[in-house]
C-alpha cells in the first residue's frame, strides 16, 4: 500500500482513528460498567508483558508503516541528494509573497523543489486544493533554509497560503486573508487514478 | 432549604472552621474555576467567529477583526493553562503534600503569594491583549513578540510582565513543595536528605526491581515518600525547568521591547529564529509532555488508591516509570519542529519520533496500573470521583495515541498547525483527560478540604459530568475533522469555509460552557456567597497541615 497524496492518507487516517476512538470509548464504558457490577466473574486476561510489547510495537510500528507507505518521508530525508525536475524560489516580506511566476505549471510525477525565504517573520508555506484540503506544508523561518521536495501524482489547481501565524497584518480589517494566493500551481498530465 | 438561604449560606459550609491550609487551597481552586469560565467563554467566541459571517451568527462584528480575534487566541492558553490549570494543580498539591507526608506546609504565606502572583500575572496578560491587542500567540515565534510595527510596545511589556509574575508564582510553588518534602520533621524526622532524594527520584523503586531480579531482598519495604508525592516531586522538576525557559524568553523579548521604548531599535536577526524555537519548545513542551503527564500519572495512582482503599498494583514499576517519564520529557521537543526544514533530520527522527513514541509506553503503563488497581477492588460504588477518573483515563486514551500519530514525519506534513492538533489532541487531552482527572481529585478532596460540606445537588454534578465528557470529546472530534479537511489552527476564517464542522464544534463547546455554569452553581449553592467570601478572609486556625497531631504542626 502506497499513499499517492494527502487525500488518500487523511481518509485512511480518518477511518483508522475513528475505529480506534469507538473502540477505546467502548472499552472504558465496558470497564466502568463491570467495575461496579456485583456479579462480574470472568474477564479477558491481558498479560502485562504482552501489553507492553503491544505499546512498543504500536509506537515504533507506526513510524515503520508511514515510512514505507508515505512517499514524501524518504524523499524529504534524502532531498539534498535528489536532483529535482524543477525548482521554484519564493520570498516573503511584510506579509507579501514574491512569487517565481504568476502561475506554475507542473507535469505529473515531476519532482519539484520549493525554496522559500522569509525576510522578517516566521511564516508557513502550504499548498491547498480548491476544496480547502491540504496538500503539504512546511514552516518558513527567517535566517534558515526552508526547502521542500514534492512529487505531484494527481492533476489539480492549488492555492498557496501561509500556514503559520505571523501577526494580524496577514489579514485586512474585515478579516480577509492577504497571504492566500489562488490558483498558483497547476498539475497536468496525470491519469484519473493518479500518475502518468 | 430555600433558594435564597442556600445562595447566601450554602448547605452546611462553615468557613470559620477551616484552617489556614484548607483556606489557601480553596482560594486557588476558586480562582482556577473563575479563569476556567473565562477561557470557556473565549473558546466559544473564537469558535463562533470561525463559523463565519452569516446573518444567524450572534457574534458581534468586532470579534471578526484580526487584532481582536488573535488577542483572544493569545490569552486563551495563558488563562487556561496558567490561570486555571496551574492554579488548581498547585492549590491541590500544596494541600496534598502536607496531607500525604503528614507534615505541615513549609509556608502558608508563600502559598498565598503563589495564587496571588498567578492571578495577577494572568490578569495582566489578559489586560495586555484586551487593551493593547498584543497578539503574538503563546508560541512567541521569534521575532513576532518583538515586532513593534504590528504591536504596541506597552502592550508587549505588560504581557511579558504578566507572564513573568506567573513564573515567579510558579517558583514560589516549587520552593514550597520541596521545602515541605525535605523538612526533616514528623515521619521524616530520622530520614536523611539523600534518602528523601532517592525516594523522590524513584531510585528506590528501580533498586527494588533490580534486587528482585537478582534475588536479593528489596532495597526498601517502606519508601520514604508515598508514590503520589514522588510524582509531584518529579513533575515539579519539569515545572522548574519550564519556568526558567519561559522566563528566559520573556527577558529576551523584554530587552527588545524596552530598547524600542527608549528609541533604540535592536536588530532582531541577532537571534536565530530556529534556535530560539528549539529553546522555547524545549521549555514549553515540558508542560505538555512533562509535568502534565507526570502529575496526571501521580494523580491517577492517588485517586485509584483512595477510591479503592487498596495498595497500588505494581508500585515499584510505577515509581521507576515516573523516572523514565522525566527523562523522556526532556528529549521529545523536536516533534513540534517536524515541519521545520532547517531542523536536523536526526533530531526529527530521534527526538521527534522515536523518543516521543516512548510516551505511549509511559502513559500506557500508568493507564494499565490504574485500571488494574481499580479492577482488583471491584465491585466498586458508583461515585462521582470514580466516574471522573474513568473520564480522565478515557481522555488520555484518546489524546495520547493522537499525539503519537501526528509526531511522525509523514503525518506531520499534512497535520501540522491544523485543527487536528489542537482539537483531537490538545483539547481532548486538557479538557477530557486532565480536567476530568482534576474533577475527580476535587470530589475526593471536597469533604476533606471543606470539613464535610454537603454538596448541594448530585443531579447537577451528574449533569456536569455528562455535559463535560460529551462536550469535550465532541468539540475535539469536530475540530479534528475540520483539521483533516485542511482547516488551520492559527488562522482566521471569516467566510465560513469549514462551517459545518465549526457549528458542530460550537454545539459541543456550548455543552462545555453549560457544564461549567452548572458546576459553579452547584458549588456556590453548597458553600454560599458568604462562604465564598469567607474563604478569602484570614483563617483563625493557623495550622498549615491536615489530619496530624498538633505537636508536629
Amino acid at each position: 500500500m502506497i499513499f499517492t497524496d494527502s487525500l488518500e492518507l487523511l481518509s485512511f487516517h480518518w477511518v483508522a482513528y475513528t475505529i480506534y476512538s469507538a473502540m477505546i470509548i467502548s472499552v472504558v464504558a465496558w470497564f466502568g460498567y463491570n467495575l461496579v457490577r456485583k456479579d462480574t466473574k470472568s474477564v479477558v486476561r491481558i498479560p502485562f508483558y504482552w501489553y507492553m510489547a503491544f505499546l512498543v510495537t504500536g509506537g515504533v510500528g507506526h513510524h515503520i508503516f508511514t515510512y514505507n507507505t508515505i512517499p514524501w518521508v524518504s524523499e524529504d530525508i534524502s532531498r539534498h541528494e535528489i536532483k529535482p525536475d524543477a525548482s521554484y524560489d519564493f520570498t516573503i516580506a511584510k506579509h507579501k509573497w514574491i512569487l517565481p511566476s504568476q502561475k506554475i505549471i507542473v507535469q505529473c510525477d515531476e519532482r519539484i523543489l520549493f525554496n522559500v525565504v522569509s525576510q522578517d517573520l516566521t511564516y508557513g508555506f502550504g499548498l491547498f486544493r480548491q476544496d480547502g484540503s491540504m496538500v503539504m506544508q512546511m514552516q518558513v523561518n527567517p535566517g534558515s533554509k526552508n526547502d521542500i521536495l514534492w512529487t505531484f501524482h494527481h492533476n489539480g489547481v492549488f492555492n498557496l497560503d501561509s500556514t503559520e501565524y505571523s501577526g494580524p497584518a496577514q489579514y485586512n480589517e474585515h478579516g480577509e486573508n492577504l497571504m492566500k494566493i489562488d490558483n498558483i500551481l497547476e498539475v497536468v498530465g496525470c491519469k484519473n487514478g493518479g500518475s502518468k | 432549604m430555600s433558594f435564597t438561604k442556600n445562595l447566601m449560606s450554602g448547605t452546611n459550609f462553615d468557613h470559620t472552621s477551616l484552617n489556614a491550609l484548607q483556606k489557601v487551597t480553596l482560594r486557588a481552586v476558586v480562582m482556577s474555576f473563575l479563569f476556567y469560565g473565562l477561557v470557556a467563554l473565549e473558546g466559544m467566541i473564537m469558535r463562533m467567529v470561525e463559523v463565519g459571517k452569516i446573518p444567524q451568527n450572534p457574534i458581534p462584528e468586532m470579534f471578526f477583526q484580526p487584532e481582536h480575534f488573535f488577542s483572544i487566541m493569545t490569552v486563551h492558553p495563558i488563562i487556561g493553562i496558567f490561570g486555571s490549570t496551574y492554579q488548581l494543580v498547585f492549590g491541590a498539591f500544596m494541600f496534598l503534600v502536607p496531607y500525604l507526608t503528614k507534615k505541615p506546609l513549609y509556608s502558608i504565606k508563600l502559598a498565598n503569594f503563589v495564587w496571588i502572583m498567578i492571578t495577577l500575572g494572568t490578569l495582566l496578560a489578559w489586560i495586555a491583549a484586551f487593551v493593547w491587542q498584543y497578539a503574538p500567540l503563546y508560541t512567541l515565534y521569534w521575532p513576532l513578540p518583538a515586532d513593534t510595527e504590528q504591536f504596541h510596545v506597552i502592550g508587549g511589556i505588560v504581557f511579558i510582565v504578566g507572564v513573568a509574575l506567573i513564573m515567579v508564582g510558579t517558583f514560589g510553588f516549587i520552593y514550597n513543595i520541596y521545602a515541605t518534602i525535605f523538612a526533616r520533621i514528623g515521619v521524616h524526622k530520622d530520614k536523611t536528605t539523600k534518602e528523601l532524594l532517592i525516594s523522590g527520584f524513584g531510585i528506590d523503586g528501580i533498586l527494588n526491581l533490580f534486587n528482585k531480579l537478582i534475588g536479593k531482598p528489596p532495597y526498601t519495604k517502606e519508601p520514604a515518600l508515598a508514590l503520589p508525592v514522588v510524582a509531584i516531586f518529579r513533575g515539579t522538576v519539569d515545572t522548574f525547568l519550564d519556568a526558567v525557559v519561559i522566563l528566559g524568553a520573556g527577558v529576551l523579548v523584554l530587552i527588545f521591547l524596552l530598547a524600542d521604548l527608549g528609541g533604540l531599535h535592536l536588530d532582531v536577526t541577532a537571534i536565530d529564529a530556529l534556535l530560539y524555537k528549539n529553546f522555547f519548545w524545549w521549555g514549553l513542551d515540558l508542560v505538555a509532555d512533562g509535568l502534565v503527564l507526570i502529575y496526571v500519572a501521580g494523580s491517577w495512582y492517588l485517586l485509584a488508591t483512595l477510591i479503592t482503599g487498596q495498595k497500588l498494583f505494581m508500585e515499584n514499576v510505577a515509581r521507576a516509570a515516573l523516572m523514565l517519564e522525566l527523562l523522556v520529557s526532556w528529549m521529545v521537543w523536536s516533534h513540534h519542529l517536524l515541519g521545520d526544514q532547517g531542523q536536523p533530520d536526526m533530531m526529527k527522527l530521534i527526538s521527534g519520533e522515536m523518543v516521543t513514541a516512548f510516551e505511549l509506553l509511559t502513559q500506557g503503563l500508568a493507564l494499565f496500573i490504574t485500571l488494574v488497581t481499580l479492577w482488583k477492588a471491584r465491585p466498586l460504588k458508583v461515585t462521582m470521583e470514580l466516574k471522573y477518573l474513568l473520564g480522565g483515563l478515557l481522555g488520555f486514551g484518546l489524546a495520547v495515541p493522537a499525539a503519537i500519530i501526528q509526531a511522525d514525519m509523514g503525518m506531520n506534513r499534512v497535520l501540522h498547525n491544523t485543527q487536528w492538533i489542537i482539537g483531537a489532541h490538545v483539547h481532548i487531552a486538557i479538557i477530557v483527560g486532565l480536567y476530568m482527572t482534576l474533577y475527580s481529585a476535587v470530589f475526593v478532596l471536597w469533604p476533606i478540604v471543606t470539613n464535610n460540606t454537603q454538596l448541594y445537588s448530585k443531579k447537577l454534578a451528574n449533569a456536569h459530568f455528562w455535559l463535560h465528557l460529551i462536550g469535550g470529546i465532541g468539540m475535539g472530534a469536530f475540530m479534528g475533522m475540520a483539521g483533516l479537511d485542511g482547516m488551520l489552527r492559527r488562522h482566521l476564517y471569516v467566510d465560513g469555509q469549514f462551517q459545518t464542522d465549526m457549528i458542530l464544534a460550537a454545539v459541543a463547546g456550548s455543552m462545555l460552557l453549560l457544564a461549567w455554569v452548572l458546576f459553579l452553581y452547584n458549588i456556590i449553592m453548597s458553600v454560599g456567597l458568604k462562604g465564598l467570601i469567607g474563604i478569602f478572609l484570614p483563617a483563625k486556625d493557623k495550622t498549615a497541615s491536615y489530619g496530624i497531631e498538633p505537636e508536629i504542626a
